[in-house]
């Protein structure tokens, strides 16, 4: 299943391990603000209606 | 008007700056040759940026960039003035400063004339493009890093048109196109960046 | 007939993302996932370059969507300065972290290729150089928006920053061509068939791009629901401040 990626396998590899770090991370940071806001703002308007 | 000090402070920088490279890479007179263009160039730009926080700071403070803006003069013309005292106490005193320290680096005879000249055109683009850095981060309590990091990838043009000007002419190669383009960025920053400024500022003072 | 501005309402904008969302992430997911697949496992090596060429499926999509993700700041600036639709500004400020991270995986992807090809992991290469000033770019953006506090203000503030910005980018890039001669290779793709790569490559380049292209506005479309609500958040606390002044 793996191709032979020879002499290069350690760059190859490399590249694709920062780049889907990267995005796994970009990804991650957007969800999970996201999801903060979201809580917040449910907060606070519940807030401000009973308030 | 006032600029707000730092007149003798970007010079000194310059100095100080100029005088540490050859510690940092070694007195050897060859390799200071070849690297004095690229160190005046970046010493003369650093200089310039340690007193751009100061071009509209304390007239934001005390509230005369409010009366300036409902005077009876464009705000473009108050950012055009502004620049041009920044460039007055700085942007002048380096370039006037810097074949002496041209000495210091061993720079070649042939490029202290192509040092002056491209410092003397350069120059007026730094301030105007630290200018609209100013205008961006003035309403800021500490914009002074933020201003550097918005100014700075502003500065790549200048900095490479001007410092390959003073390389090829150490080196005794033809320098019209680096020097006219240097001379385009700083007209061109010259017509269109009090515009952005200016509206910067008017933002600012909403 | 619906005019394209009503999906500037805030409100309207939230409503239709909240359908379109999850549709554009699962296929952002299948076409990212695809491309990549095809061209790391089902790709042959180049004779020239061996398998260092599979690096190509992450090295272009991600630089092409680097200078997109600018391009419509730029668009979504002018759109905020002219109409005044706080979804454009929030839109300008959602992408910037998304072409960074792009901007970051083509700059590292570059370098890794780079090591084996050229020797060198980092050579002052014209379009490695326009990328990291790029990158500064995006750092200073970002920075603006941080440190602005009403978010008007910093909407505006960043639409100037980043109209001068791209004019100076421009500027930044064929000064660094002028500066140093590169190594880079000349363009991947090109409609003219005899110059871009061989077609086995192609293929699976086309859908990775496609997957980058979907990813971005996927991350951007969450991003900017994010920042609606952010928006509001600061409003409502402001009204609070407020009430509690007038209170106390």
């Amino acid at each position: 299943m793996m191709p032979d990626l020879g002499k290069y396998a350690l760059a190859v590899l490399s590249a694709y391990g920062v780049s889907l770090v990267l995005i796994a991370a970009i990804v991650a940071q957007s969800v999970l603000r996201a999801r903060r806001v979201r809580r917040e703002l449910e907060k606070a308007e519940a807030r401000h209606r009973n308030g | 008007m006032r600029a707000g000090g730092g007149f003798g402070l970007g010079l000194g920088f310059f100095l100080i700056v100029t005088v540490l490279v050859p510690f940092g890479v070694g007195a050897e007179a060859g390799v200071l040759a070849t690297i004095a263009p690229g160190i005046l160039w970046v010493g003369a730009l650093l200089s310039c940026l340690l007193s751009l926080d100061r071009i509209f700071q304390l007239d934001w403070e005390d509230g005369s960039l409010d009366l300036l803006a409902t005077a009876p003069i464009p705000m473009e013309s108050v950012v055009l003035a502004k620049a041009a005292a920044h460039w007055v106490t700085t942007g002048l005193p380096l370039t006037l400063a810097a074949p002496a320290l041209g000495i210091l680096l061993n720079l070649p005879g042939a490029a202290f004339g192509w040092l002056t000249l491209s410092l003397a055109l350069g120059t007026p683009a730094l301030s105007l493009i630290g200018a609209f850095g100013a205008a961006l981060t003035v309403g800021l309590k500490r914009g002074g890093l933020l201003l550097s990091i918005l100014v700075l990838p502003l500065y790549v043009p200048t900095l490479i048109f001007g410092a390959e000007t003073v390389k090829r002419g150490a080196a005794g190669l033809a320098v019209e196109t680096p020097l006219i383009l240097l001379a385009a960025i700083t007209l061109g920053t010259l017509a269109l960046l009090p515009f952005a400024a200016a509206a910067a500022i008017r933002i600012n003072l909403r | 007939m619906a005019s394209i501005w009503e999906y500037a309402n805030p409100r309207k904008f939230l409503a239709t993302t909240d359908v379109v969302l999850p549709w554009v992430t699962a296929l952002a997911a299948i076409t990212l996932v695809a491309g990549l697949i095809w061209g790391f496992f089902f790709t042959p090596d180049d004779y020239k370059q061996g398998s260092t060429v599979k690096i190509i499926y992450l090295h272009v999509p991600s630089a092409l969507m680097a200078i997109n993700a600018w391009l419509m700041m730029l668009v979504a600036s002018l759109i905020w300065l002219v109409r005044r639709h706080h979804v454009s500004a929030l839109a300008a400020r959602a992408a910037a972290p998304v072409g960074a991270t792009f901007t970051l995986i083509a700059l590292a992807t570059g370098a890794i290729w780079g090591q084996p090809m050229w020797g060198t992991w980092w050579a002052w290469d014209p379009r490695l150089t326009s990328f990291l000033i790029l990158f500064l770019f995006y750092l200073g953006y970002m920075a603006l928006w941080q440190a602005v506090e009403n978010p008007d203000t910093a909407a505006d503030l960043t639409s100037v920053l980043c109209i001068v910005g791209s004019v100076f980018a421009v500027l930044s890039r064929y000064a660094v061509n002028f500066w140093n001669q590169g190594l880079h290779q000349g363009a991947s793709l090109s409609l003219d068939r005899e110059e871009h790569v061989a077609d086995v490559f192609y293929y699976p380049l086309l859908v990775s791009i496609a997957g980058f292209v979907l990813l971005f506005i996927a991350l951007v479309l969450l991003r900017t629901r994010t920042e609606i609500r952010a928006r509001r958040l600061y409003a409502l606390a402001a009204r609070e401040r407020m009430g509690q002044g007038a209170a106390g």
